[in-house]
């Protein structure tokens, strides 16, 4: 969060950074960097593995996925997947050594539920088989992995029946660390697993998310950082036959928060469903990329993420890739992405991205909006006596609320209305 | 008794070639009590003037006025004109995400009433209007019309127009896409709403099948943008047989 919603912007830059006549375009400060340094632009770019300028990778299915860094060459801002992102509010995470020192320490809490459940939060070793099933796909992940020295594993028993399992991840450091956490859900467990990130850190963090053979996980990554906060995420997750994973993002505070989701079917019947919301201010910088890998027949997945913006340089992106493979015939899928901007100044990037290698599927679908309020529903609102400022009140809420209401868990909603009230207060909507 | 009345409204919207006017001088007087017909072919101008009267903003008026007991609604915000007891039941109903219903008719209740209903009797009321116009109780928790089928829709406009009790309801093609069922339960509710609040209602339709439920006192015809014919409810029997055909042939 800002202090204010309204920076004073230089004469002559454009309203909207990085926002050109060609529409999008690499972040600016990218651009900066490689177009003064020896090194950057096309010299670096030969070496690239992420595609090239503004080029997409020919498929999702092709991306390089490494436990080792050195795979990954150093970024440039002009790789596919980076090119969006500022690279030095990364503060060093794709460059520099990473330990585990630094990183906030994880405190476990059943907050619903049976609390005697025998829920066990373990620090394992790297080869432990039970974690690291799940490569790397970039390199500030890459770098996290090389930086760890042990896995924060969570494990969740069969014989849970809607338990919510709270981490507490409250950081205190602004130095560059690395964190590996392991969340295995085991056959048949039900249970929401809720990662709350608050406090400060620079963080690359992966966290991998095994939901085995008819396991139902509603997964929930919180980022509530103060300002200073830089956090990459890499959340990869893998499901088993029939199962179901709920995983919902929520990013609301940091100056940088790259939280790169995934979901990969590895037997039929599974079931995906990824959300996620973000409210970002001036000059926050919060972006989501996602992928859902239907490498198996008879797979549902289901993306809707919703995000509001306000002031000056608040900028977001939105990527998501889903990949019908020639293995997933019977697939239903179908993304969204909303961008509500409620002032001038922002920047929302938007770019759903759907392959379908069959035609055997029931449904592939996508959509992706950006716009100010829907006059059509202030309308009906205020064609039922509603005032206009109630009921802007009630739209912009009603936009956010979606997501909130399908976390399904009281005390969590009742924390981020709170959190969406402290935000929507600053610019008095 | 309230009036409403229309006089040589002329109404237009802005489109990509530039100013286009749909109504040419409108002349209409609706009292309390009384169900007016407004039939015609498509494009005549019969939602135009439905939407124009309740305020929303695409349609712009250059000449003549709207009054309801003497007090211009042209200058009124849309949400004033639902206040001195206007209600349009909309011909798309738009959902709208994160507003469960039961926030929204406690919201707008509390808006049109200068103060919040007594719960005990609200909660009564909503539900017996949820069973009267035979909506699944489930609904109450849902968000605005979001995923409801088009019948749905028109149903809970009608549900609003129970609970709300305006002084003058606008019906904009309530009847279509409604099957036979639903449109007998749906005219049940507005002629409900007609005997208890005494309503005057302005009854917007292309056909004249919803007319057997809902027996209007007069029937005007839209031509064009303007009334090309008046009379009373056998005038809709007229239209029956004949069809708008007569009417478009002078126009």
């Amino acid at each position: 969060m800002a202090e204010s919603i309204t920076t004073p912007r230089p004469k002559g830059a454009p309203l909207i950074a990085g926002f050109t006549e060609e529409g999008e375009d690499l972040s600016p400060m990218n651009l900066a960097t490689t177009n003064v340094s020896p090194l950057g632009g096309d010299a670096v770019k030969a070496h690239s593995h992420g595609g090239g300028d503004g080029v997409p990778d020919s498929s999702r299915a092709g991306r390089l996925a490494s436990f080792e860094i050195e795979d990954f060459a150093p970024l440039t801002g002009r790789e596919e997947d980076w090119r969006f992102t500022p690279l030095k509010r990364l503060k060093g995470l794709d460059r520099l050594e990473l330990s585990q020192d630094g990183a906030p320490a994880l405190r476990l809490e059943i907050s619903e539920g049976d609390t005697e459940l025998a829920v066990t939060l373990e620090e394992v070793a790297k080869d432990d088989p039970r974690v690291g099933f799940m490569a790397p796909e970039d390199r500030v992940a890459a770098n996290a992995w090389a930086g760890v020295e042990t896995v924060q594993l969570l494990t969740v028993p069969a014989a849970a029946a809607g338990e919510v399992i709270v981490l507490h991840a409250e950081g205190n450091s602004d130095v560059a660390s690395a964190q590996h956490v392991a969340v295995v859900a085991e056959s048949g467990a039900n249970a929401t697993v809720v990662l709350d990130h608050t406090g400060t850190a620079v963080l690359s963090q992966n966290v991998e998310i095994d939901v085995k053979d008819a396991a139902d996980l509603t997964f929930v990554s919180l980022q509530r950082w103060e300002d200073s906060a830089a956090h990459a995420s890499d959340q990869q997750a893998r499901l088993g036959r029939d199962a179901h994973l709920k995983h919902t993002v929520v990013s609301f505070g940091g100056d940088l928060v790259r939280v790169t989701p995934s979901a990969r079917f590895t037997a039929p019947g599974g079931e995906a469903e990824m959300f996620g919301l973000y409210f970002a201010d001036a000059g926050q910088h919060l972006e989501h990329r996602l992928f859902v890998d239907h490498a198996a027949p008879k797979c549902t997945s289901n993306v809707l993420y919703k995000g509001a913006l306000q002031g000056h340089d608040a900028h977001t992106v939105w990527i998501g890739d889903v990949l019908i493979r020639a293995e997933g015939e019977g697939t239903d899928s179908y993304e969204a992405n909303k961008n509500l901007v409620l002032t001038d100044g922002a920047r929302a990037d938007s770019v759903p991205n759907l392959e379908i290698e069959t035609g055997l599927i029931d449904g592939a679908g996508h959509s992706s909006t950006t716009g100010r309020f829907d006059d059509e529903h202030l309308f009906y609102l205020m064609a039922r006596g509603i005032d206009e400022k109630t009921a802007r009140r009630l739209v912009v809420r009603g936009f956010l609320n979606e997501i909130i209401q399908k976390i399904g868990v009281a005390s969590i909603e009742d924390r981020l209305h709170e959190a969406i009230e402290a935000e929507l207060a600053q610019t008095d909507n | 008794m309230s009036t409403l009345e229309i006089k040589d409204l002329k109404v237009g919207i802005e489109t990509e070639q530039g100013f286009k006017q749909i109504l040419k001088g409108v002349n209409l007087e609706i009292k309390t009590g009384e169900t007016h017909a407004i039939m015609g072919p498509n494009g005549s101008g019969k939602s135009t003037l439905a939407s124009t009267i309740a305020g929303h903003p695409r349609y712009i008026v250059n000449g003549g006025e709207v009054l309801l007991d003497g007090e211009n609604v042209l200058e009124m915000s849309v949400d004033e004109r639902a206040r001195a007891g206007l209600f349009l039941a909309m011909q798309y109903p738009v959902e709208i995400p994160g507003v469960t219903m039961t926030n929204f008719l406690r919201t707008a209740k509390t808006a049109l009433d200068g103060e919040a209903p007594k719960l005990r009797t609200w909660t009564k009321d909503v539900k017996e209007a949820f069973d009267k116009l035979r909506i699944d109780p489930d609904f109450a928790a849902r968000n605005v019309n979001e995923g409801f089928s088009g019948g749905e829709k028109k149903r809970v406009e009608i549900l609003q127009l129970e609970l709300f009790k305006p002084k003058f309801a606008l019906l904009d093609e309530t009847d279509s896409g409604l099957d036979v069922d639903a449109l007998k339960i749906v005219s049940e509710g507005v002629n409900r709403a007609q005997s208890e609040n005494e309503m005057g209602t302005l009854l917007i339709t292309h056909y004249t099948r919803i007319l057997r439920y809902i027996k209007p006192d007069f029937v005007h015809v839209f031509v064009d943008g303007h009334v090309a014919d008046q009379g009373g409810p056998e005038l809709a029997d007229r239209l029956e047989d004949e069809g708008y055909d007569r009417y478009l042939a002078k126009a």
